[in-house]
């Protein structure tokens, strides 16, 4: 068996997890030299039961181990070990970092910044347009975009960053051969392309609540900057802001009106000395200093409108509007403001959200 | 010795005249009845025997046979009690039979000897009347309603004793006269609410205009308390004041349905009926052992508003499709088929998710997945019917205080007569009259576009994804559109404006 195959076998002992394997690679070196200590050898470790202790004894059956481990090259995932080279240098710096990873496509590539964009599943209309908007901005300026693959804000940050081709990494909480939530199957498919999925559950591994918190850890860990969208006072996402603090990363929130509470958690973060993010390039400034902000695109916008669909486009914000409320800004009636709505939406600079709900597109 | 007297039984929401015949001959006492009864009417012999005894009158001991003729039909109901009684008196010599010609009688006695309200008297009255009966006696309560029939001298009795003796000209009295010209302007003064009072809205408002004239179904999507049931309630106030034949057609179902009661001798409004979303098909469509008008056929020429559309038993909702497209829902029964008219507006109304609060993040917890599903209960099938969607929004302090002179009822009235106007005429050769009734094949003739709203279209049909089936109802809305607009062509504002309301895409669904 090679070293990989028993780093695959080490990882896989069902109720073995980090502690029990930190603990055993300390007082054996390699997994190999795990593979063959004796019962009596593994009795001493105060840490490891004796159904433990049964459960390792019982999974040394190498034909089985390398038929396992052949087969995950046979469905395209990858096996890397912390041991190996290819394995994220970022990750070898936070507490308790994973002893094995599988992923599909590829890694992050080192040497290139990468941000964590996260928040809320339920999130709002505005929420999933700023995060749209800010993933593909970031991604087009050559950020990796990595999140979680969840519903919501994950999912649309993937979605920005696909939209311009950009690089996205998802770290799942599950088995990497399985896509949760099920509805991001064509995110999950499309990044493989460019970027990839990650994940440290070996296939198979069902999306167990208790898995998340620990996932977070490896978004927070393979990222340079975590930005928040959306979140309330208790959210998971504050868990992986926590970590990326631990591991010393730059914390970005978006802010929000005080009476949202989906934005309480981002203003408690500003509170506390995060960045406040009110445009792309308070993050890019950060990370890309020639960043210049391209100002000639809007004016042009402009010129190609007419008077009154300035008025109507000037009311628009990323925040979907209705219908009623666009006519009482603009001081139009309903009649014309729908022609009018629908030539901006026909000419691309506008969309409907959802019905009679609409916002600009960036 | 013989004799006959006439009354009628209602099939649906017409008479059907029956022939109530006696014999009285020599034989053992018995009081025998026959011709397919009810058992409402069997019982008519108890109620007619005692009734006859204390309104004085003696019954010698004879045999005597009642048919009630054709005897084919199921007879339901007591109205029969009056002519049974008439019909006895008359055989035993207390009427002449002359004085029954042409006559028709329908009321239910009690044991005292009065006559009692029944149902169905204003669609029996209208078809005697067809049959050629010049004069009607009814219960007193019933005397205005069956008055409305011009043309018909209808007189009002409370106890079986007046009828006789007005039979045999014992005594004097009038017909029973209404003043229709003056119920009418009467009533249309009365009317107490009024589309100015919805504050905000607007947009909500215009959709209802365009609907209204075209007879478009309508959905409205919105928060608790955005005003949709207000909205709602006012529809028929923009509707065009009933004509009398149409107040006639109305007043025959409820009639039907013994909801007419001494006061309303007509239905003189348009009716807005809106059902409990608990309610079941039978309730909705008609139905039962005995065959009733359901909520569609009291909604006839008037609004059906369905509130929490996605809460009704999608059986019950489903029914609802065939008598959507036919104007007339078909009952078949035992007993026989049955058939009321049923061409009302829908309106539903529904909230977004299931809290009701989606978007607003503050109040709504729902998954986006939640909030599918909730839209989701609402069947394909049934939406393809609904032709207009608008989604309303909160009304916040901030509308409620700007006191915009908003439109009266009236106003808007003028400009749906108006676009009605022009699509009656539009359409005189045509079987229908309204521009949400025109089929795939008529749009075509009907809705024709310029070459570049052609183009515009299309473009649109591109970018949206439409499908097949919206693409004909935004042309149906878009001319309506252009009908409120006083316009012959469809231009290309109608079409922007139209796709403005198209209905709930496949992609809300979706995404």
């Amino acid at each position: 068996m090679t070293n990989k195959e028993y780093w695959y076998w080490l990882c896989n002992i069902d109720n073995i997890g980090l502690k029990k394997i930190q603990t055993l690679i300390d007082y054996f070196m390699t997994p190999e030299q795990v593979f063959y200590a004796k019962e009596d050898e593994l009795k001493q470790f105060s840490i490891l039961s004796e159904t433990d202790i049964g459960k390792i004894i019982i999974s040394k059956d190498s034909a089985k181990i390398q038929d396992a481990y052949a087969k995950l090259s046979e469905k395209g995932i990858y096996f890397v070990t912390i041991e190996d080279k290819e394995y994220p240098r970022k990750l070898l710096n936070i507490f308790q970092p994973p002893f094995a990873l599988y992923y599909k496509g590829s890694l992050p590539r080192e040497g290139e910044k990468s941000m964590a964009i996260i928040g809320a599943r339920n999130c709002s209309e505005y929420g999933k347009e700023v995060t749209k908007y800010l993933s593909s901005q970031l991604a087009r300026a050559g950020l990796q975009i990595i999140s979680g693959l969840a519903r919501g804000i994950d999912g649309y940050a993937h979605e920005g960053a696909l939209a311009v081709s950009g690089y996205t990494y998802a770290v799942e909480g599950c088995g990497i051969d399985i896509c949760y939530p099920k509805e991001n199957i064509s995110l999950y498919m499309d990044m493989q392309l460019k970027g990839g999925v990650i994940s440290e559950y070996a296939p198979g591994v069902y999306p167990n609540p208790g898995n998340f918190p620990m996932r977070n850890r490896i978004i927070s860990g393979l990222s340079d900057g975590i930005l928040v969208i959306e979140a309330k006072e208790k959210s998971g996402s504050l868990i992986t802001v926590d970590m990326g603090l631990e591991q010393g990363k730059n914390i970005y929130a978006l802010p929000g009106r005080s009476c949202d509470l989906l934005s309480r958690g981002c203003n408690n973060l500003i509170k506390m000395g995060a960045k406040l993010v009110s445009g792309v390039e308070d993050i890019l400034e950060d990370f890309a200093p020639k960043y210049e902000k391209n100002e000639n695109e809007l004016k042009n916008y402009d010129k190609l409108l007419e008077t009154e669909e300035k008025i109507v486009y000037a009311c628009l914000s990323l925040m979907p509007k209705h219908l009623n409320e666009i006519a009482f800004e603009a001081n139009m009636d309903i009649i014309k403001l729908s022609e009018i709505l629908f030539n901006l939406e026909l000419k691309n600079y506008i969309k409907q959200n959802r019905k009679n709900y609409y916002s600009y597109i960036t | 010795m013989f004799s006959k007297a006439f009354s009628a039984a209602v099939s649906g929401i017409d008479g059907i005249i029956v022939s109530v015949e006696a014999d009285v001959s020599d034989g053992l006492p018995v009081f025998d009845l026959v011709g397919y009864l009810g058992s409402e009417v069997r019982e008519a012999r108890e109620r007619v025997r005692i009734s006859l005894k204390n309104s004085g009158f003696r019954l010698p001991p004879k045999r005597i046979t009642i048919n009630l003729s054709p005897a084919d039909i199921r007879k339901e109901g007591t109205a029969f009690d009056l002519p049974i009684a008439i019909s006895i008196l008359t055989a035993f010599g207390y009427i002449p039979q002359e004085n029954l010609e042409k006559t028709l009688f329908i009321g239910e006695v009690s044991l005292n000897g009065a006559i009692n309200k029944v149902n169905g008297v204003l669609p029996i009255v209208y078809s005697a009347l067809k049959q050629g009966f010049t004069r009607c006696i009814v219960p007193e309560c019933n005397a205005r309603e069956g008055a409305v029939v011009q043309g018909m001298e209808v007189y009002g009795f409370d106890t079986l004793q007046a009828v006789v003796q007005f039979l045999n000209n014992e005594s004097y009295k009038e017909p029973t006269y209404l003043n229709m010209e003056e119920l009418f302007k009467l009533e249309f003064n009365l009317e107490e609410i009024d589309f100015s009072d919805v504050t905000g809205q607007d947009a909500a408002k215009r959709a209802i205009e365009i609907a209204a004239s075209g007879m478009h179904n309508l959905l409205m999507v919105g928060p608790p308390g955005s005003g949709k049931t207000m909205l709602a309630k006012r529809i028929p106030t923009i509707m065009p004041e009933l004509s009398f034949e149409e107040s006639l057609e109305i007043s025959k179902i409820y009639s039907v349905s013994g909801l007419l009661n001494n006061k309303d001798s007509l239905i003189l409004k348009r009716p807005f009926r809106s059902p409990h979303h608990t309610i079941t098909s039978a309730a909705l469509t008609g139905g039962g052992r005995i065959p009733m008008p359901g909520e569609i056929s009291l909604a006839h020429l008037g609004v059906l508003f369905l509130d929490e559309f996605p809460e009704f038993n999608r059986n019950t909702i489903e029914i609802l499709r065939q008598p959507l497209e036919e104007n007339e829902v078909t009952i078949a029964r035992l007993q026989g088929t049955y058939r009321y008219p049923a061409d009302f507006m829908m309106v539903a109304a529904m909230n977004p998710c299931s809290c009701g609060h989606y978007p607003d993040r503050n109040k709504c917890n729902c998954s986006i997945n939640q909030v599918k599903r909730y839209l989701g209960k609402i069947s394909r099938p049934l939406l393809d019917r609904i032709d207009l969607c608008i989604e309303c929004l909160q009304v916040d302090y901030k509308d409620l205080e700007i006191r915009k002179r908003s439109e009266t009822s009236a106003d808007i009235r003028n400009r749906v007569m108006m676009a009605r106007d022009i699509q009656s005429s539009r359409y005189k050769n045509e079987s229908f009259y309204f521009n949400s009734q025109l089929t795939p094949k008529t749009i075509g003739e009907y809705c024709k576009l310029g070459k570049e709203e052609h183009k515009i279209l299309e473009v649109a049909f591109n970018k949206m994804n439409l499908s097949a089936r919206a693409y004909h109802r935004i042309l149906k809305v878009a001319r309506t559109i252009a009908d409120l607009d006083n316009s012959d062509n469809i231009l290309k504002k109608h079409l922007s404006e139209a796709i403005c309301y198209r209905s709930l895409d496949k992609k809300y669904w979706e995404e």
